[in-house]
């Protein structure tokens, strides 16, 4: 790399290890990680939980989400701004990190009920009873009270954190061989995407899919086993994590796209055939990315889901995917500080004007309702990002540091 | 001679169209070669086929001492067997910058979780030096391809295919669009060469095949018209009456 060989002094090498010659030769990253870092500790002095109480346990929860979906958004630049793969599914993966965990979480909970409630009965409840009450208890809501077969290991936290990893890494496993294996690209992938994810969906809605249906899962965010840990600092638990889980994706990503795989990867995007003819197998490295980023995707959702509390079938519906394509465009792609400041801006944006937090405005015969109106000027400002200023949001920094390599960072 | 590749009796159609007809020819180790032939003769079809884009109907392409069929081979395959082929119009990436073009192609592993790990070392380095001065462009090494002109992309995409350092090279082409003295540059360098490789070039351009002074191939519809020196091959009335004398 040019950077690599321009920029080496000596002095450099003699302290720190590999990584912090790496930070050293990407500031960006470093600011990113600085601010990351500073805007956690912040949220958490002035959280209720740990601090001064300014600000409200749902917003601090809400700040966390945020962190999740921009966990979501720089997998999706990865994968769409680096490797120009239009995936309009990712949020199929997120959604099944989702329910991994989610289904823990309610297991264990349940089971905790009814042991205490069980402890006031003259006869001990045998294992067995005590399962079969879990069972009632959650599937009740569905008509059924038996464990379906997806519920195996739902009483161990450690192997529905595995699954967290492997559902989503699976199947895309899967699909992704099967869709690059064909050669199927551009926007045929995006609608075979698009209907994968429509296909989960409709399944999930289903009662008899084994996780309850239209119901989804619910009481997410009740810890099993901390019920007396109030919202307040399980919310500043939460922020961390995904501070945490943001911050080290965004250091892997970023070593990833300034290794050589990242050449590869970024000329993929650019002509693939050419890089065959090179010798490199281009399906290969596609179903790593894809992989990889629904494996990002699914932790996301793992740590999003218990800050949101209830989980179900419409979090995965199509739309939601096509969202994050929005967040990664408006933030501007292949820069991965862009995709994380569009789906922290877009996102925050969106709940403040669908949660009525911006006063309609008043046209005397018509009123703006921007709860109806919100997703025209998203879609708006969507078009005129792709039209007028495709590098987004994340392009405004060019300005400030002239002129400078998009893919610099 | 040992031939490095061998094409036996290849056929293949679109919609009925035959693009190449019972085509069948030999190209040595270390043979300079050019195929020229009307549009429509089958010449991009001729190296999609061996370079494994299009799969013939029948027929066999053979590779190397071994004779291995490099039908139902992928091009990635194919490319590390050691076939490296040439674009028309100058494909490199444009977003990165020369030298990183450089590296990509340069012979090394290529699975991904190879390249994830990598580091460039030294001899890399000097690798990718010393072809950046053989094509001129070591003065714009850190710069993005994009940058370049269109007769240094062409020069840079040559210096790709030296990284890759294929037994056999496809050139489609590339005299077009260079001015008189890039193409003096390029005719010397392809000869070279051809000293340890097989370069097979596809050419319109009749001045720049008779400075090649090598042995030419007609294609016409698809299969052989004629063979030989180029002096041979335009005396030949049956080439005349298709080719040159339109």
């Amino acid at each position: 790399m040019s950077e690599v060989t321009l920029t080496q002094p000596a002095p450099k090498q003699e302290f720190g290890g590999p990584l912090t010659r790496f930070l050293m030769r990407n500031p960006s990253t470093l600011v990113f990680l600085c601010l990351l870092a500073g805007f956690t500790i912040a949220i958490t002095i002035l959280s209720e939980g740990f601090g001064l109480g300014l600000i409200s346990t749902s917003l601090v929860k809400t700040l966390g989400k945020t962190l999740c979906f921009c966990l979501v958004a720089l997998a999706m630049d990865l994968l769409w701004g680096y490797c120009g793969i239009l995936s309009l599914g990712h949020f199929a993966f997120f959604g099944l990190g989702g329910y991994m965990i989610g289904m823990w979480l309610m297991y264990a909970r349940t089971e905790l009920i009814i042991i205490k409630a069980g402890e006031a009965a003259a006869l001990p409840m045998t294992p067995g009873e005590i399962h079969e009450a879990i069972g009632t208890q959650i599937f009740g809501v569905v008509g059924g009270s038996e464990f379906p077969l997806v519920w195996a290991f739902a009483h161990s936290f450690w192997a529905q954190l595995a699954l967290v990893i492997l559902v989503p890494g699976i199947l895309a496993l899967v699909f992704g061989w099967l869709a690059f294996r064909s050669r199927v690209t551009g926007v045929y992938l995006s609608i075979l995407t698009q209907a994968m994810t429509l296909a989960l969906a409709l399944y999930l809605f289903q009662n008899d899919s084994g996780l309850r249906g239209n119901n989804g899962l619910s009481g997410l965010q009740n810890l099993p086993g901390l019920e007396e840990t109030p919202q307040a600092v399980v919310s500043v638990w939460f922020l961390w994590a995904s501070a945490f889980a943001l911050g080290t994706s965004y250091l892997v990503i970023k070593l990833i796209v300034e290794s050589k795989f990242g050449n590869i990867i970024r000329a993929i995007r650019d002509d693939e055939s050419r890089v065959r003819f090179l010798g490199y197998n281009v399906e290969g490295y596609k179903l790593f990315v894809f992989v990889l980023t629904a494996i990002m995707a699914g932790i996301a959702g793992a740590l999003y889901y218990p800050q949101a509390g209830i989980i179900n079938p419409a979090e995965i519906a199509p739309i939601a995917s096509i969202y994050l394509a929005v967040w990664v465009a408006i933030g501007g792609r292949g820069r991965l500080y862009g995709s994380v400041i569009g789906a922290a801006f877009v996102s925050l944006l969106s709940s403040m004007f669908t949660g009525g937090q911006i006063p309609n405005i008043s046209l005397g015969f018509y009123t703006i309702q921007w709860v109806d109106w919100w997703l025209v000027l998203l879609g708006l400002t969507f078009v005129a990002t792709t039209l007028y200023a495709p590098n987004g949001l994340g392009g405004l920094f060019d300005l400030l540091t002239s002129k400078k390599e998009p893919d610099d960072g | 001679m040992d031939s490095l590749l061998e094409v036996d009796q290849i056929s293949v159609s679109f919609d009925g169209f035959k693009a190449i007809n019972n085509l069948s020819f030999q190209i040595g180790d270390q043979e300079l070669r050019a195929i020229i032939g009307p549009n429509g003769a089958g010449k991009t079809t001729f190296m999609d086929i061996v370079t494994g884009k299009t799969r013939p109907d029948s027929g066999d392409v053979l590779w190397g001492e071994k004779n291995t069929s490099l039908l139902r081979r992928s091009e990635s395959d194919i490319a590390r067997m050691g076939v490296g082929r040439k674009f028309q119009r100058p494909t490199v990436f444009e977003d990165q910058s020369v030298e990183d073009n450089l590296m990509m192609a340069l012979q090394n592993d290529r699975g991904p979780l190879k390249t994830l790990f990598y580091h460039y070392s030294e001899d890399d380095r000097n690798k990718v030096a010393n072809i950046a001065t053989d094509i001129g462009l070591s003065a714009e090494i850190s710069r993005l391809a994009g940058e370049l002109s269109h007769g240094q992309k062409q020069w840079l995409e040559i210096g790709m295919l030296l990284a890759q350092n294929p037994r056999l090279l496809l050139v489609d082409e590339p005299a077009a669009g260079m001015t008189g003295d890039e193409r003096k540059k390029t005719v010397k360098l392809l000869k070279k060469l051809a000293k340890d490789h097989a370069v097979v070039v596809v050419e319109h351009d009749m001045e720049f095949v008779r400075s090649l002074e090598c042995r030419v191939t007609v294609l016409h519809e698809g299969s052989v018209l004629a063979e030989g020196s180029l002096d041979h091959v335009t005396n030949n009335q049956e080439v005349i009456d298709v080719y040159l004398g339109r």
